[in-house]
């Protein structure tokens, strides 16, 4: 599926980012690498994948989460920085990652 | 980690043996824990906290039945605040909403119900008891709360002909994912397989349905199989291979490879409360003696699959051929495969005009 432009994705229940930092058995906190946590299923995440789960929130529409890519990675083609997102985001949707509010 | 063992993912809590079901195919050992003999909240704590160390992401609750232990909201924040993802696997007996509610708010992430057929009467057979509408009532329930929800269907000869009823229960629900597990034959199921090893038609029918519902559901439900091996053409990756991804911890605290590994005679598991888990994982000899290639014999020590399935199942292998490192009789390459070949040959359905028999079960019975 493609995702509509003016839609707000939403983790779906019981997906969810892990905690950026644990506490070992030992008392001190290490850095963790960020994953997205899913019935049955780890997803590793870093760079782009993390920017775009991280707006995932339902406070952001698919085209806020574009733009705002966009001026991260300014160095790529805007459209093909669209183009990735909306790729992205119709796979965790297909996962059962992601629900889209429609406004 | 080091010494290039890869970490574990995930930790399979096996947190009682007690269960109000008594299914056919159950995974639990023949032997099963007494209630006395149980890890208590704070020894199960502490092995959430040596799971996370190690590298596991996710712990699945599971048993016997682990609402059956009156400390589970505990256990689901312990495992929670170790940074752990947490999966019920459930019958969903004895659960009420307030409990369910309270369980969702300690941190719950993922819920996996049971159902043993799409019919009461049938799933009820199978059980050995009356659950199937406690059932309903759950799938209800977890509508109007914030939790991953699968439902679970394990698949065998007699309910493998009502797929299109569980897909419907399934599709009416809020479940996310569906699984369609066939029957491993293992503990309880080893001991009942002749009435539950589906015939190769059936298995044929239900695959075709499943392939199609899988495309049709994408985007709503994710729809999962698992094949009977007895008829597949290469050995499953048992546990994603043996010591690579999962720990399992039984209810009296022994470490395990996976659910069966105490068949195989002369395995010494390693207890969590003497040992931490990651000494466990790295070390012992039960989860070092499968590990790599070296234990392997041929066809799978130069096979070209043998990164990808690991020689199938040792517990298997041991059940099936004697010899736990043998290659999987399962696989079409493997010297033993003759004896799965005469398993299947026995398998044939009466003919249809007649009313099937009730098969002489032999149930699971619940721990003292």
């Amino acid at each position: 599926m493609t995702p509509e432009l003016n839609s707000y994705p939403r983790l779906a229940p019981g997906c969810r980012l892990n905690e950026s930092t644990a506490s070992r058995s030992q008392g001190e906190k290490t850095q963790q690498p960020r994953t997205l946590l899913m019935p049955e299923r780890a997803l590793r995440l870093n760079g782009p994948s993390l920017e775009i789960v991280e707006r995932c929130d339902g406070k952001h529409t698919v085209q806020q989460i574009v733009t705002e890519l966009q001026k991260i990675y300014s160095e790529a083609a805007p459209e093909k920085v669209e183009l990735d997102i909306l790729g992205y985001l119709g796979l965790l949707h297909d996962r059962r990652a992601l629900d889209f509010d429609i406004a | 980690m080091n010494s290039g063992i890869p970490n574990p993912l995930a930790l399979i809590a096996e947190l009682t043996h007690r269960c109000p079901l008594h299914c056919v195919y159950c995974s639990n050992p023949l032997e099963l824990q007494a209630r006395s003999n149980e890890l208590s909240t704070e020894e199960w704590s502490r092995v959430f906290r040596e799971a996370a160390d190690s590298g596991v992401l996710q712990a699945d609750f599971t048993g016997g039945e682990p609402l059956a232990r009156p400390d589970l909201i505990e256990l689901v924040r312990a495992a929670r605040a170790a940074g752990l993802y947490v999966s019920l696997i459930t019958s969903g007996l004895p659960l009420d909403e307030a409990r369910l509610g309270t369980l969702v708010e300690a941190g719950l992430d993922h819920i996996q119900l049971s159902f043993q057929a799409a019919r009461e009467e049938l799933a009820n057979e199978i059980c050995g008891t009356v659950a199937h509408a406690q059932k309903l009532r759950v799938l209800d329930w977890l509508k109007r709360h914030r939790v991953a929800v699968t439902l679970n269907f394990v698949i065998h000869r007699r309910n493998i002909d009502q797929i299109a009823e569980m897909l419907a229960l399934a599709e009416s629900s809020c479940a996310t994912r569906v699984e369609f597990a066939n029957v491993q034959y293992y503990g309880w199921a080893f001991a009942n397989r002749e009435h539950l090893l589906p015939t190769r038609e059936q298995l044929a029918r239900s695959v075709e349905f499943l392939k199609r519902a899988e495309e049709r559901l994408r985007g709503k439900i994710r729809v999962e199989f698992v094949v009977p091996d007895y008829y597949a053409k290469f050995p499953k990756a048992c546990m994603g291979g043996w010591g690579r991804k999962l720990i399992l911890v039984t209810p009296s605290g022994e470490a395990l490879p996976c659910h069966a590994a105490q068949v195989i005679p002369g395995l010494r598991f390693e207890n969590v409360k003497e040992h931490g888990l990651r000494e466990i994982w790295k070390n012992s000899e039960a989860f070092q003696k499968f590990r790599g290639e070296e234990w392997m014999q041929e066809p799978c020590k130069s096979c070209d699959r043998r990164e990808q399935d690991f020689g199938g199942c040792r517990c298997q292998a041991f059940l099936l051929a004697g010899d736990a490192a043998a290659t999987d009789p399962v696989c079409s390459l493997a010297p033993q495969r003759s004896k799965v070949d005469a398993i299947l040959a026995q398998i044939i359905l009466p003919p249809a005009a007649e009313t099937p028999v009730k098969p002489s079960w032999i149930h699971r019975p619940n721990p003292a």
